[in-house]
């Protein structure tokens, strides 16, 4: 086999080393070597990934990163532009608005991740019942994923907002318990298409109880949808987040959350531009990035999309 | 077909009802006490004889099934009551608002479809080309903005640059508010009203339009290589002919669907531009009635979104059958 070495052709330069063997072509190879050499070829995926990643390590850096804390305020300093001593400018009560949003970055991921979760646990849980069981289980959950549906999200999270207060837990439920209608149907449609599939029948007919055909059989077939829903999802969280936050319902003062400052800046935008741009810069780029993340995973899971 | 309409109509009913019922009961676990906020403010002592007044006024003190009750008997009658706090007619603010609100969606509506459906489908023409690669990129971008940031950075730009360098009059655009609020024809702007329109309307439009951009690219891409368009090219058809003629119209059927799933989070960017730009509509109004715990004000302006989305939704749905005769409506089972 060794003596047969394929000759590269010119203009074949992004093969991988692996996959110039011949004989390695028809082997079994697990799929996520596969979705990750595609993944890899995207470009705007790789830079959302590379962003994420520095975010996560921002995150747990925060205070070795952060010059300042969050709440410590430089007296006289209010709504500075950008200087060596504040890269990002200080904000209307002369807090440091770099150390904040390096500290927002926390505030962010964990709502955004904390959330999806949440909204992934109903959504399956939901979707999934709906899906397998059909009937009249499935029109008592659609009707009320059209009742979710039919109140808009911000008029939502703003009343649920106000009865169980205005922490950050709270705003991870709210957004949690607003966003699981489309998981919900996603997973739906998955789990109905599966479910007439030879080797659920087979899995019925060894006698499997339903559970087990549920989330054993079922449930790893219809991950990728949820995968990349959810990649994306963490993205839209912050948004919602910031737009909760911006309508004064977001988690309260010293929390560094990028929407609320955001909202602070509204009334220095026309001397204090700073104060808007960075806060709003960090939510754009890291939304920016679980979008072209989601994206990336899309074309790599399944090849045949794009 | 009617069939078909009469059932979903007969749907929203179930719908709208648990919606609303459910926002009642929120707000009857809220902390804020409606009668002390009516009777002076949440904050202040309140002569006990004034509170007891203003329950009996507003029916406070009956138990809260009967106040649901009543709610709905009213509701029903389409009576959506007055404002705690100002008093006036909520069936007067819901005509007076919706009527700013819809005046900025038209115009956000026609943005977004000019802008939208031409610049996806150059881009699907086009693919990989570089205005593709920029579509892309700029389609993302818009999608990933809060609405509010981009309204901030529009406000910014035109309240600050045109002092800075001196802009000529006609290029002046206003920042906030509703103007003169002056229109003929219902939509169509007169006088200086157009400078304080552009902006919200270019803020809101926003979302959607990249959203649409994106569908009708994929969902182009996708009819492109279909057999029909090759079987249209060989008859001899333009290429004009060829792509909007057998290509846009089949490419619309799955865009239709997602603009109908999308329109709540339309719903949600009009909330928020017409905070940000004080635009006296629906949705201003909602977030300071949730503001103020003003719950007829609320439920009634609730009520009348909650409708609007349902024929929406409705109307995506029939819309099908004009895109795509294959599709009847009606026959055998639906979602």
């Amino acid at each position: 086999m060794t003596l047969i070495e394929q000759p590269t052709a010119p203009g074949h330069i992004d093969v991988s080393p692996e996959s110039t063997d011949v004989a390695d072509l028809g082997a079994a190879r697990p799929l996520r070597v596969d979705v990750w050499r595609r993944f890899r070829r995207n470009r705007l995926a790789m830079v959302g990934l590379a962003f994420i990643v520095l975010l996560v390590l921002v995150a747990i850096f925060a205070p070795l990163i952060a010059p300042y804390g969050i709440t410590e305020r430089t007296s006289g300093q209010a709504r500075q532009s950008p200087s060596l001593d504040h890269w990002f400018g200080t904000d209307q009560i002369g807090r440091d608005v770099f150390s904040r949003v390096v500290y927002g970055a926390r505030v962010s991921l964990r709502i955004g991740i904390l959330a999806t979760a949440i909204s992934l646990g109903i959504g399956l849980l939901l979707g999934a019942t709906s899906g397998f069981f059909g009937g009249a289980t499935d029109t008592l959950v659609m009707r009320i994923t059209d009742v979710f549906l039919a109140i808009p999200y911000i008029v939502l999270g703003v009343a649920i907002a106000t009865v169980v207060g205005r922490s950050e837990n709270s705003i991870i439920i709210i957004i949690g318990v607003i966003g699981w209608t489309s998981i919900a149907r996603i997973v739906r449609a998955s789990f109905l298409s599966l479910k007439r599939l030879e080797y659920v029948e087979a899995a019925t007919a060894l006698g499997f109880s339903r559970l087990r055909i549920m989330f054993r059989h079922i449930l790893p077939n219809a991950l990728q949808p949820i995968i990349i829903y959810g990649t994306i999802a963490v993205g839209s969280v912050v948004l919602t987040e910031a737009a909760l936050s911006f309508v004064g319902v977001g988690p309260q003062d010293p929390t560094p959350a990028w929407g609320k400052m955001v909202a602070d800046a509204k009334s220095s935008l026309t001397n204090a531009p700073h104060m808007l741009f960075f806060p709003a810069g960090a939510i754009f780029l890291t939304v920016l990035s679980f979008v072209f993340v989601g994206d990336g995973l899309r074309d790599a899971l399944d090849p045949k999309l794009k | 077909m009617t069939s078909y309409i009469i059932r979903r109509l007969l749907l929203i009913v179930p719908t709208v009802f648990v919606a609303l019922s459910f926002l009642f009961f929120i707000f009857f676990l809220l902390p804020g006490d409606p009668a002390r906020l009516i009777a002076g403010g949440a904050e202040r002592n309140v002569d006990p004889g004034v509170l007891e007044r203003v329950e009996a006024r507003y029916g406070f003190d009956d138990p809260i099934l009967t106040q649901f009750a009543d709610y709905w008997e009213r509701t029903v009658q389409w009576d959506l009551g007055e404002s705690f706090l100002t008093n006036r007619g909520v069936n007067d603010i819901l005509g007076d608002k919706a009527v700013a609100s819809l005046r900025l969606a038209i115009w956000a509506i026609i943005i977004e479809i000019i802008v939208g459906i031409a610049v996806g489908l150059l881009s699907a023409i086009r693919r990989y080309s570089l205005s593709d690669r920029i579509t892309t990129i700029l389609t993302a971008a818009a999608s990933a903005i809060p609405v509010f940031v981009l309204g901030f950075v529009l406000q910014y730009i035109f309240a600050v640059q045109p002092n800075k360098w001196d802009w000529p009059e006609w290029a002046r655009l206003r920042t906030s508010g509703i103007g003169p609020d002056s229109w003929t024809f219902f939509f169509i702007p007169t006088g200086e009203q157009w400078r304080y329109l552009i902006l919200p309307a270019i803020t809101l439009a926003s979302v959607t339009t990249a959203l649409l951009a994106r569908m009708t690219r994929g969902s182009m891409l996708e009819v492109l290589r279909a057999d029909y368009m090759r079987t249209a090219k060989s008859k001899g058809l333009g290429e004009r002919d060829v792509v909007l003629r057998h290509g846009l119209r089949n490419a619309m059927l799955p865009v239709v669907t997602l603009i109908g799933l999308d329109f709540g989070t339309a719903i949600g960017a009009a909330v928020l531009t017409e905070f940000t730009f004080n635009w006296p509509g629906l949705g201003s109004e909602i977030v300071t009635s949730v503001q103020q715990r003003d719950l007829p004000v609320l439920l009634g302006l609730t009520l009348a979104v909650v409708l609007a989305y349902a024929l929406v939704n409705l109307v995506v749905d029939v819309s099908y059958a004009w895109f795509d005769p294959r599709i009847r409506l009606g026959k055998g089972e639906h979602a």
